[in-house]
């Protein structure tokens, strides 16, 4: 079965717990002492109806002040497909979170109340979608229980939301009118909606294609560790392990390894449970090549003639996640990308982004908690990375503070030099 | 899986990520340790240990809290499973914490050693210096595990602070800690109840016969039928009978429930959970009955 991983993005009262719990609850993936327990749980904090959002708001805070704190994952299934679905609050920690649970996700789910059309919030979320490279974006106009499910006002939101989303790079952008209070067009399509040909909100997660989301085309190995047994049935075996970040290996390929530039040629994939004739995304696999060449950790497996950038300066698109600490030039940090780590120091940021306008600010003084902006970078080794738009496993990178170790930072590869 | 179509099925998803993050501590820590309860999450994990690091063995020891109150079972089996890996075995003794006065041991008819355990535990991470451990928690078994992290940052006390956790990002693991502080990482996060059985099924892995419907003596507990042993009391009314049982989950049998079941094999125990409107912890575990976050306020001082 395949897997489809999701991330909701939503404010306070969009409804979007109430989706999620409707998506759960009609798919039969809460169980009966869940449900018992939000039920006791609602009559007991004196709510009138069972909030669904007591069970994705697991943590005793959260329950105390009515909030959610973190993301979330939730599971279910339907015989077509897997989920794993990334709930992001949407309160002050909004783009932190949202980053974070867009990051491994396929698709992105938003929310926007049919009554109010599109917010600052709905922006907000179509341009972190598109800044995180989600192939796809599905917008629930939600509510429309409440505007008789008129037509007229599901197609203004539509072309409102068109109209900010050109200006965006979203390649597959869908619209689905809901009442998640009332199931219409989460599960089954509605009968209240006859204007609407479009599936339901499931059936769009069933069938929407991801498939061919992955860079099949440029081989990238990002070397992880070193597989030495020294033991005496495998006692010459050497075999470079590592999670595939692009394009396809097979035995026989000629390789070059960098930094060293060294070439050789793939003796063969090894697994636990036999030999591999062909390794891709995302497989854990281990390499082995023809030729003995020095390889460590951090080192790039690629072919001759498709190989990655190489160098030790970076432009990158930075989202900042510390409340203490500000990004400003001349900043040094500890960098993470793929299975390398470095030390980079930061030079001037060229601009931060206003993600409700995409108006750019030139020149900023810092970056602050949940701020975006275009920032350049000098690494103290050299890195070997894609953009992002055309990998995102060797097009991104994490910042550490080297003080108190805390990721401070998400960023995207958007060119180099 | 299909090769032409460069697609890879559920299974085969989240036994890559699980490798890749066997293999990331591995790389980036200087003493791990793998967590191991004998339950089937720990066995699913030391398989994707030796999967990871074939064919070479685990460069780490395995770990085992040891309450004493075992499934005898289990024990053998564990023995057997560890001398056929060739790994390392390092057991903190709950006993041993008890006899030495660093915990006292609970009272009363209700008493379980389970949250002894924690002091246990620190203590033997204190003794090992592990700087990592492996865990088998999931995502989809408990609300607060639900927030939790592949790597999870834990202080110089063991603490899980819920409100202040790392990003995660993209596949990128910050394992950066200073001198005492540790990662516990669970690298099965995202495998829900099915997959497990579903990938223990698929790789044909042995688990402890407990798992499989048998005749067994139990007594009614707060609509938990438990075992009958010398580590509970039973109270007035809590009469033993015959029941055609199986273990959903594997723990301290103090505090572990059965349910009655048909299932005798890998095939039925996956029709059962398909079928199931109950989750496992709900079923069986006492331990998480105690208040609406019993889990989160023993994962925040320092538990599994």
């Amino acid at each position: 079965m395949e897997f489809l991983r999701f991330a909701t993005a939503g404010s306070v009262d969009d409804g979007k717990s109430t989706l999620i719990g409707r998506l759960l609850y009609d798919t039969k993936s809460i169980f009966q002492d869940q449900l018992e327990s939000v039920e006791a749980t609602s009559q007991q904090m004196g709510n009138e109806y069972t909030n669904l959002a007591l069970l994705t708001d697991g943590l005793r805070a959260e329950r105390e002040q009515g909030i959610t704190i973190d993301v979330a994952y939730r599971y279910f299934a339907t015989p077509k497909r897997k989920f794993i679905i990334a709930d992001t609050p949407g309160h002050i920690q909004y783009t932190r979170n949202m980053v974070t649970g867009a990051s491994t996700a396929d698709l992105v789910l938003v929310l926007v109340d049919a009554r109010h059309g599109v917010v600052e919030q709905s922006r907000r979320h179509a341009f972190l979608a598109s800044l995180l490279r989600i192939p796809h974006l599905v917008v629930c106009v939600n509510k429309m229980d409440l505007i008789d499910y008129d037509e007229k006002a599901f197609q203004a939101v539509k072309e409102e939301f068109r109209n900010f989303a050109m200006k965006l790079d979203i390649p597959d952008l869908s619209f689905i009118p809901i009442s998640a209070l009332h199931g219409d067009n989460v599960v089954e399509r509605s009968a209240k909606m006859p204007w609407y040909e479009g599936s339901s909100l499931l059936h769009h997660l069933e069938e929407v294609h991801i498939a061919s989301d992955r860079n099949h085309i440029d081989a990238r190995f990002p070397v992880q560790y070193v597989i030495r047994p020294q033991n005496e049935e495998h006692h010459d075996y050497r075999g470079y392990a590592g999670t595939i970040a692009g394009g396809v290996f097979k035995p026989g390929d000629e390789v070059v390894v960098l930094p060293s530039g060294f070439t050789s040629t793939v003796a063969s994939i090894d697994s636990y449970d036999g030999p591999i004739s062909e390794a891709f995304g995302p497989m854990s696999v281990t390499m082995r090549l023809t030729s003995d060449v020095d390889i460590s950790r951090g080192d790039m497996i690629c072919r001759p003639n498709n190989q990655p950038s190489v160098g030790r300066d970076l432009q990158a698109m930075v989202c900042w996640m510390s409340e203490s600490i500000e990004l400003v030039p001349r900043m040094k940090l500890a960098l993470k990308h793929t299975t390398r780590s470095s030390r980079v120091l930061t030079s001037e940021i060229q601009y931060r982004i206003d993600v409700n306008t995409l108006h750019r600010d030139e020149k900023p003084e810092s970056l602050k908690l949940n701020e975006i902006g275009r920032v350049s970078l000098r690494s103290t080794q050299p890195l070997f990375f894609d953009e992002y738009r055309r990998n995102r496993n060797t097009g991104s990178f994490i910042l550490m503070d080297e003080a108190t170790n805390v990721t401070v930072a998400a960023g995207i590869i958007v060119g180099s030099g | 899986m299909s090769i032409t179509t460069y697609e890879l099925n559920h299974l085969d998803l989240l036994e890559a990520e699980a490798i890749h993050i066997f293999r990331e501590v591995a790389s980036e820590f200087e003493r791990p340790g793998l967590m191991f309860s004998g339950g089937k999450d720990s066995i699913v994990m030391l398989h994707l240990a030796s999967k990871a690091f074939w064919p070479a063995g685990l460069p780490f020891p395995v770990l085992h809290v040891d309450t004493g109150h075992n499934f005898p079972e289990v024990i053998e089996y564990r023995d057997q499973l560890i001398k056929e890996l060739g790994a390392r075995l390092v057991v903190a003794s709950v006993q041993k914490s008890i006899d030495e006065g660093r915990v006292a041991e609970e009272k009363g008819p209700r008493a379980s050693r389970n949250r002894l355990q924690i002091t246990t535990l620190l203590d033997s991470i204190e003794e090992n210096k592990f700087d990592a451990l492996f865990g088998g928690a999931r995502r989809d078994e408990e609300k607060a595990r639900a927030k939790e992290r592949f790597y999870s940052f834990r202080d110089e006390f063991g603490q899980w602070d819920p409100k202040n956790q790392r990003p995660e990002l993209w596949n990128l693991y910050n394992g950066r800690i200073r001198q005492g502080e540790h990662i516990r990482v669970f690298p099965i996060s995202n495998w829900t109840e099915l997959d497990v059985w579903q990938y223990i099924e698929r790789e044909a892995i042995e688990i402890p016969s407990v798992y499989f419907a048998h005749e067994r003596e139990v007594f009614q507990r707060e609509g938990m039928l438990l075992a009958d042993s010398d580590f509970v009391t039973r109270s007035d009314g809590e009469e033993l009978v015959k029941r055609k049982i199986r273990y959903r989950t594997v723990g301290d049998m103090s505090c572990t429930g059965a349910v009655e079941s048909e299932a005798e094999n890998l095939k039925q125990i996956i029709e059962e959970i398909s079928s199931t409107r109950i989750t496992e912890r709900g079923a069986t575990r006492a331990d998480d009955r105690v208040s609406e976050a019993a889990m989160e306020d023993r994962k925040k001082e320092g538990y599994f």
